[in-house]
Parts: C-alpha cells; sequence; structure tokens
C-alpha cells in the first residue's frame, strides 16, 4: 500500500489489519473472491475477452461481405455467425463490461466498503464463464449454433439443432446472473450509502444504473419465459407459437420486443451515466441539468417498456398498433433529446481539454447523436416500411450500440484506469486508440445508410452487384476498427507492467468519493463511511 | 447567472443559423454523387409521398445535428483551456430546460401528422382490382391470382442466377441475385392487393419501388398492396431471415400494359391447360427419372445438394438414406406431407402428382439408390390428404 494517505483516505483506520482481507493467493483467490474490485476486474475482462470474440465474428461476416458471390463461408455459417456475433456482444461484451463498471466504482461512488451481497456477487460473475462456453461452444455440436439472428425468432428457431438449446440455456444462465446482479445493486444504491449521500446528491452513474437494473430484473424473466416457449415448442410438443397448433409464430416477437426494447436502454443507460462523469470533468463544470437528467433517465427507463412493437411494423400489425407505437417512439426522443442537450450544454463556456476519455465521451456525444436521429427517420412506420430489415437498420443500431456503450466504456475506462491500477495510461496511445476507432466506425457502418436506402436486405451473405463498391469500403472500416481495438489492449497492458503513478486524482476537474481515495485504490475501501461535502458530489452533481 | 447565459444563448444563434444554412448546401452535394445514396426510384404514389416523407425527415435531422453539433463545435473551439477560457459556474436554467423539452416536442407532433396520413394510405388495402396470393416456401415464392381473368394462374419462382455465378466460377450477370425464372406480372394502374402467407417459416415480400414490405407468417394471412403507375420491371428481395437460402430468393414484378397483360394471361392459360398432365398416364421408369432430375433441381437441390449427399445433420443425405431406400409410401408421404419442425416442406402444396411421382422416382434412383422402382402419378394420388 502508499505510505502516502492523505486525509481524505477515510478507508484505512487500521492498516495491520489489512492483510488478513486479502484475497486468496493463485487462481482460488479469484474463484473464490467476494470483494467488488476484484470482481469489477474480472468483468471487464470477461467482457473485454468476449469482445474480441464477437469481434472476430464479425469479421467473418464482413470479410464474407468485402465482394459480391460465396468466398470463405457457407450461407448456414454465416448465418451463425452472424447470430453468434449479436449475442455474444450484447450479452457476452456489453452487459458485463457495464457490471463490471457498476461493481468497481458504485460501492466507491456511494462510501460503502462493497456491494450488499459479496457472495452473490461471486455467483453472478461466475455464471458468465459458462454461458460463454455455452454459446461458443455451440458452433463445434452437429449442425452447429443457431442460425436465426440474436431474435430467434420461430418457426425457424424450431428447425435448428442442438446449437439452438444450447443457446436458450445460454440465454437461461446470463438472465440469471443479470438478476442478480441487479439484486445487488439496487441494494447496494438503496441501503448503504453513507450518511449525507441522499439520492438526489447521488452521482449520475448510480442513477443510471438503479433504473437499468430495474429494468433488468422486469425485462430479463420475460426473455426467460420466451426461450423457455421455444424449448417446449421444440422438444415437448407445445405450440405457442406454432400455427398449426392453435399458437401464433408473432407472439414470440412480441415477447422478445418486450424484453429487447428495454434491453436497448440497459445497454444505453449506464453509458449515459459514465459519461454524465467524463464530460464534467474534463469541462471543469457542474453537469448541467442534474435534476431533470435524473427525470429524463426515469422517464427513458418507463417509456422504454411501452415502444417494443416498433420492431415489428411488417409484421402485420393492425393499424391503430403501428400510429400507437410510431406516436409512444416518437415520444422517447424527447428526454433523450434533453440529455444531449444537458451534456452539451455542461461544455459550453467550462475550460475543455481533451484528454483520452473525454474524446472517446465526446465520440460518444457525435456517434450517439447520429443514431439517435435516424431512429427518429425509422420511428415513423410508412418510412420504416422501406427501410425495415435493410443495412439502414444495421447501421442505425451500430450508431447506438457500439457508439453509444462501446465507446462510453472507453471513455470509463480510461478516466478510472489510473484509479484501478495506480498508474497513468500513455496519452499518446490512448489518442491513437481514439481516433483510429472513431475513423474506421465511420467508415464502416456510414456506407450502411445508403445500402440499406438502396434496398440491401440485412443477414444475406451475398448481394446484387450495385452494392459492391459500399460493401467494400463498409469491410476496410470494420477491419480498420476490428484491429484498433488491440491497441486498447496495449495500452491496458502497458499500463498494468508500468507506467507514471498516478495521484490520488489524476483529472483536476474530476470530482466525486472516488477521487479521495488513493491510487491504486486499496483492497478495502470505506469501511468507515466516509463524510460527504459538497466538493465531493460536484461532478456528476 | 440568468443574465450571462442568455448572452451566451443570443451569440450561439447566429452560428446556428450558418450552420444550417452550410448543412442544405452539403447535402444537395451529396445527393448528386454517383454512388447510389438514395431510395430505389418510387412507381407508386404511395411510394413516392414515403419517399418524399424520408427525403424531408433525413434534412430535418440533418438540420438539427448540424444545428446541434454547431453549438458544441463552437464551445470546442472556443472555451478550451488552450485558449485560457476560464470555466463558468452555472449548472441549472429552468427556462432553458422547459424550452428544449418542449420545442422537441411540438415538432415531434408536427413529424407526426405527414407520417399518420401516409401510413393510414399504406394500411387502405379496400377497393383492390385484383387479389394476388403470395406464399413463402423455403426457398422460393408461390404465386396465385384469386380474382380477375388470371383466376386460377399460379405458379413457383425460383432464384434464377447459375450456382456458378454464386461460386465466382463464372463472371456475374446484370441481375445477379435479383432474377427468377418466371416474373409475377400486374397490369399497370391497377391496385393489386398482396396476400401473404407461408407454409414454413417466416418471410416477407418486399418490391422497394412500391414501398411494399409485409412478413409471410405461416399460419396467417397478411396483406398489402400497390398501384404501379410505370411500367416496367421491379426487383425485391426476402426481408425477413429464413434460413440458409434468405439471400437467394429475389421478388421480380414485371407491370405491363393493359393489353400485354390480357396476352400473358391468355398465354399463362394455354400453357396450364397444355401442360397439364393426364391423370391416368402412365410413365416409364427414364421418363420418370429424366423429368424428376429437373424436379430436384429447382426444389431439393438447394438443401440435399445434387450430389444427394446433404449437409447433415440439418439437410440429411438422400443418397443410401434409410427412408429412400425403404417403402415408397413413407418416401412419397414424406414428400407430400414435409416433416413438421425442419426445413422439410409439404411439397404435396407445390407440385402435382406427376412431379411428385417423378422426383421420388429419380432419388430411388440417383447416386447409388439404384431400387429400378416405378411411381405413377396415380400412386400419388391416392396417398394425398393421408
Ligand atoms: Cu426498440
Ligand atoms: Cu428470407
Amino acid at each position: 500500500m502508499q505510505a502516502s494517505h492523505d486525509t481524505h483516505d477515510h478507508a484505512h483506520g487500521d492498516h495491520g489489519d489489512h492483510a488478513h482481507h486479502g484475497r486468496a493467493p493463485g487462481l482460488m483467490g479469484w474463484f473464490t473472491t467476494t470483494n467488488h474490485k476484484d470482481i469489477g476486474t474480472m468483468y471487464l475482462w470477461f467482457s473485454f475477452v468476449m469482445f474480441l470474440v464477437g469481434g472476430a465474428m464479425s469479421l467473418v461476416i464482413r470479410g464474407e461481405l468485402f465482394a459480391p458471390g460465396l468466398q470463405y463461408v457457407s450461407p448456414e455459417f454465416y448465418n451463425q455467425m452472424l447470430t453468434l456475433h449479436a449475442l455474444i456482444m450484447v450479452f457476452g461484451a456489453i452487459m458485463p463490461a457495464f457490471v463490471g463498471f457498476a461493481n468497481w466504482m458504485i460501492p466507491m461512488m456511494v462510501g460503502a466498503p462493497d456491494m450488499a451481497f459479496a457472495r452473490m456477487n461471486n455467483w453472478s460473475f461466475w455464471l458468465l464463464p459458462p454461458a460463454a462456453i455455452l454459446l461458443t461452444g455451440s458452433l463445434f455440436v452437429p449442425g452447429g449454433a443457431a442460425g436465426t439472428g440474436w431474435t430467434l425468432y420461430p418457426p425457424l428457431s424450431v428447425q435448428m439443432g442442438l446449437g439452438m438449446d444450447m443457446a436458450i440455456f445460454a440465454v437461461h444462465i446470463l438472465g440469471m446472473s443479470s438478476i442478480m446482479g441487479s439484486i445487488n445493486i439496487i441494494t447496494t444504491i438503496l441501503n448503504m450509502r453513507a450518511p449525507g449521500m441522499t439520492l438526489m446528491r447521488m452521482p449520475m452513474f448510480c442513477w443510471t444504473w438503479l433504473v437499468t437494473a430495474f429494468l433488468l430484473i422486469a425485462s430479463m424473466p420475460i426473455l426467460a419465459g420466451a426461450v423457455t416457449m421455444l424449448l417446449t415448442d421444440r422438444h415437448f410438443g407445445t405450440s405457442f407459437f406454432n400455427a398449426a397448433g392453435g399458437g401464433d409464430p408473432v407472439l414470440f416477437q412480441h415477447i422478445f420486443w418486450f424484453f429487447g426494447h428495454p434491453e436497448v436502454y440497459i445497454i444505453a443507460l449506464p453509458a449515459f451515466g459514465v459519461v454524465s462523469h467524463v464530460i464534467p470533468a474534463f469541462s471543469r463544470k457542474h453537469l448541467f441539468g442534474y435534476t431533470s437528467m435524473v427525470y429524463a433517465i426515469a422517464a427513458i427507463g418507463l417509456i422504454s417498456f411501452f415502444v417494443w412493437a416498433h420492431h415489428m411494423y411488417v409484421t402485420g400489425i393492425p393499424l391503430t398498433g403501428q400510429l400507437y407505437f410510431m406516436y409512444a417512439t416518437l415520444l422517447i426522443a424527447v428526454p433523450t433529446g434533453v440529455k444531449v442537450f444537458n451534456w452539451i450544454t455542461t461544455m459550453w463556456r467550462g475550460e475543455l481539454t481533451f484528454e483520452t476519455p473525454m474524446l472517446f465521451a465526446l465520440g460518444f456525444l457525435f456517434l450517439f447523436t447520429v443514431g439517435g436521429l435516424t431512429g427518429l427517420v425509422l420511428a415513423i412506420t410508412a418510412v420504416d416500411i422501406q427501410l425495415q430489415d435493410t443495412y439502414y437498420v444495421v447501421a442505425h443500431f451500430h450508431y447506438v450500440m457500439v457508439a453509444g456503450a462501446l465507446f462510453s466504456a472507453y471513455a470509463g475506462a480510461y478516466f478510472w484506469l489510473p484509479k484501478w491500477t495506480g498508474r497513468m495510461y500513455d496519452e499518446a496511445l490512448g489518442k491513437v486508440h481514439f481516433w483510429t476507432s472513431i475513423v474506421f466506425f465511420n467508415v464502416a457502418f456510414f456506407p450502411q445508410h445508403f445500402l440499406g436506402l438502396a434496398g440491401m436486405p440485412r443477414r444475406i451473405p451475398d448481394y446484387a452487384t450495385q452494392f459492391t463498391d459500399f460493401n467494400a469500403v463498409s469491410s476496410i472500416g470494420a477491419f480498420g476498427f476490428g484491429f484498433s481495438q488491440l491497441i486498447f489492449l496495449w495500452v491496458v497492458l502497458k499500463n498494468i507492467k508500468g507506467g507514471e503513478a498516478a495521484p490520488v486524482k489524476p483529472w483536476d476537474g474530476a470530482t466525486g468519493l472516488e477521487w479521495t481515495l488513493p491510487s491504486p485504490v486499496p483492497y478495502h475501501t470505506f469501511e468507515d463511511p466516509p463524510v460527504i461535502t459538497e466538493e465531493h458530489l460536484a461532478a456528476a452533481h | 447567472m440568468t443574465k450571462d447565459t442568455s448572452n451566451q444563448f443570443a451569440g450561439l444563434k447566429t452560428v446556428l443559423t450558418v450552420l444550417l444554412a452550410g448543412s442544405l448546401a452539403i447535402f444537395a452535394g451529396v445527393a448528386q454523387a454517383e454512388w447510389k445514396l438514395n431510395l430505389q426510384e418510387p412507381v407508386t404514389d404511395l411510394a413516392r409521398r414515403i419517399y418524399d416523407l424520408h427525403t424531408f425527415l433525413t434534412i430535418f435531422v440533418t438540420i438539427i445535428f448540424v444545428g446541434v453539433f454547431g453549438v458544441l463545435g463552437y464551445s470546442l473551439v472556443m472555451h478550451t483551456r488552450k485558449r485560457g477560457h476560464k470555466a463558468a459556474d452555472f449548472h441549472d436554467n429552468l427556462t432553458v430546460e422547459i424550452l428544449w423539452t418542449l420545442i422537441p416536442a411540438v415538432i415531434l407532433v408536427a413529424i407526426a401528422v405527414p407520417a399518420t396520413i401516409a401510413l393510414v394510405n399504406q394500411r387502405d388495402t379496400s377497393k383492390a382490382d385484383m387479389t394476388i396470393k403470395v406464399t413463402g416456401y423455403q426457398w422460393k415464392w408461390g404465386y396465385e391470382y384469386m380474382s380477375g381473368d388470371a383466376t386460377g394462374i399460379k405458379f413457383i419462382s425460383v432464384l434464377s442466377t447459375p450456382r456458378a455465378q454464386i461460386e465466382n466460377k463464372e463472371a456475374k450477370g446484370e441481375n445477379y441475385l435479383l432474377e427468377v425464372d418466371r416474373h409475377l406480372v400486374v397490369p399497370v394502374n391497377k391496385k393489386v392487393r398482396i396476400l401473404t402467407t407461408a407454409t414454413d417459416v417466416i418471410h416477407n415480400w418486399s418490391v422497394p419501388a412500391f414501398a411494399v414490405k409485409t412478413d409471410a407468417v405461416p399460419g396467417f394471412v397478411r396483406d398489402a398492396w400497390f398501384k404501379a403507375d410505370k411500367e416496367g420491371t421491379y426487383r425485391g428481395q426476402c426481408s425477413e431471415l429464413c434460413g440458409k437460402d434468405h439471400g437467394f430468393m429475389p421478388i421480380v414484378v414485371d407491370v405491363v400494359s393493359e393489353a400485354k397483360y390480357a396476352e400473358w394471361v391468355a398465354a399463362q392459360q394455354k400453357e396450364m391447360a397444355a401442360a397439364a398432365d393426364d391423370p391416368n398416364k402412365v410413365f416409364t421408369l427414364d421418363e420418370l427419372v429424366k423429368r424428376g432430375e429437373k424436379v430436384y433441381t429447382t426444389n431439393c437441390a438447394g438443401c440435399h445438394q445434387p450430389t444427394g449427399k446433404g449437409v447433415p445433420p440439418a439437410f440429411p443425405a438422400l443418397d443410401g438414406s434409410a427412408i429412400v431406400k425403404g417403402p415408397k409410401e413413407r418416401h412419397l408421404a414424406i414428400v407430400i406431407n414435409g416433416k413438421p419442425g425442419t426445413a422439410m416442406a409439404a411439397f404435396g402444396a407445390q407440385l402435382n402428382d406427376a412431379d411428385i411421382a417423378s422426383v421420388v422416382a429419380y432419388e430411388r434412383n440417383a447416386w447409388s439408390n439404384k431400387l429400378n422402382d416405378v411411381i405413377q402419378p396415380a400412386e400419388v394420388k391416392a396417398l394425398r390428404g393421408k
């Protein structure tokens, strides 16, 4: 431990006691650890590995699509790749990444010694690897993985082989993990805040996770139900989704998207939270409109349950249904707009500097707004009918998901890395990582808008020759983007091995309890609740 | 603080206006570029209305984007530590926050009005001049004319791009992957109602030039309509992932003049009469195998492969298969009724008795399955509905 503990260190009344509380040595220590920082680290590494796996699959897809004709993979394998790419990215990479941030940061932000249910925390992490093995392992069973797209629509999913069942069980396990994680986060936030840390003084990241955790608890069981019905249709002769037995295939889509739309915000809200910390820190200003931000988050969370069928405009839902879902979807643009305006006003008349976390936060803002605005176009049912199931939609949700979630996660990682490891990362490399990422991302995904407009359907392994040029450009961008992510791995490994020691507060504009702790943070923090002062709250408040 | 902030916002208005004008100029420039950047040329009133709605929305969101990021851009340049700017201290302004909640809400209502009108129009399938039933199969489309002079005309439409082009062994043709053996033909300026359904999984019948995109859901019927006002050939693709060959089941529609349409209908009816098989005809093994090979290539080879080896376990081999080499009643029953829960379709609905008899005879005599079985259409007829 560092000798230079100053008065800000509320954590360690008793240094002598400390050694007894460490992680058990070796691998066993990681299996048995209940420390929120250990578990956060494992979540983050897990998600990064899954991100690389899912990314490699996307490169198979983009490699095949570089030119028309079938080059490298069969259509069946292509379908398996696009399915696993999506499932792994959503459930294996993005969601665990933000749970990792939650584990690391929420106790430190609210002044709690650990998560509320430390043992359950261990269990919710260790459920992930088996799920990941089921998903990736399904590639190697007879018939291969599910080739239905991540939406798993029946009756196609009923035709699939063993790989489908493995995907269903993986979803069950991931759901359990998410629900346990959510219970933990809600309890920690509601019950373990330090005295003086009232709800409306709480950092924005905690607010976004509080709403997200409720969304998860409400929506994951619905997904679990849907895939269980699929399982019984497949094996036990039920006919939930089989018209011949009195069921309806479209029922599955309603259930799936009732989960699926909140899922979009489950991914987006924590990303909003991270950015709400980074932007004020590098603007040297308070977050503008804290209260309206909180209301906007709550509103987005609530409305997200009432817009699901905007994914189903072409399934033949009645006109009144289409109208309702169009209006509801437009409505959700209002609180989302409020958030963007708040971030921009936060920077307005600030004292801006552009370190890597800030660059990624700006990248997030830029790309997320593009995705949000194309979302507005897609919300209009009549227009959506031209664009549904085309590459326009693919471009749209990658702008929202990759930009929204991934860029924000990078902003957070660079922001808090000095706190985690106690060393500064290589700023120049970080900047290279940012610039290559944002340039290649746009090269990869912006042309897909044009492909979609011209009528190229999504989820096809081969295409008409008129789509050739933009596909080639998109593939080049995708490979560039993919390999740029290895720079981040390099930055982190370099940072772990060595580097300039980080001060307690490496970012002069940052505020919040976590910046009162030494760098690296001790294994145990806030065993005695800290005293909350206005200064601690400023950043995300 | 209030005075301070209002000043800021006033100064920004100028920046905003300039940027809006700039964005429009850029938009106009991009629209003239060579690569296809926009929706396909619409040929129905509705598709034109949607085209315009999309153009309006795109310009509108571009303006918002440029406006918002113009403000941000100004800040990113001017309000930096490098320039020695000192951070102001404000973090709330109720008026501004109410304004930027209300103004977007009002704008959205304004967008919702034309969007609603277009949508109501799109769903109005009443007073159609003719109706065509479209059935999605893995992986081809079936068309059946349900009303008018063409009533009773029905056929299957399959991708006609040669395998060699797909496998890059031959140069790709002009309409690579967007060509089929039999086009759907409709008269110009007639309101055509499309009924969609499917037999196996969900497909989607989509022709962008008509602004039609409707799921074909097994066991249910959906509808859509179009009234094309320009003769020509229009192409679309299946737009719902439906398995292996989802990318290989295009849609081609010929919109022709009234006179040409009447000609086409007459020709089709003549052809159907000529092609109708005498139900009591007795085939020789050679005739069956020859005809069966053709049927096999169009309907079966996609999954079970031309070699009969299939792609196990999803698509089992027929060469040496227990079912193929077993009793012919069982073999016929699977071809007629399909196998629920798998991609094996019920071909009884797609093929006539002679086609089923010949394809089964072909399978029982091709590759290493030298059973010397002869199957007559009458046997198929007897098994139907059992
Ligand atoms: Cu949605
Ligand atoms: Cu399809």
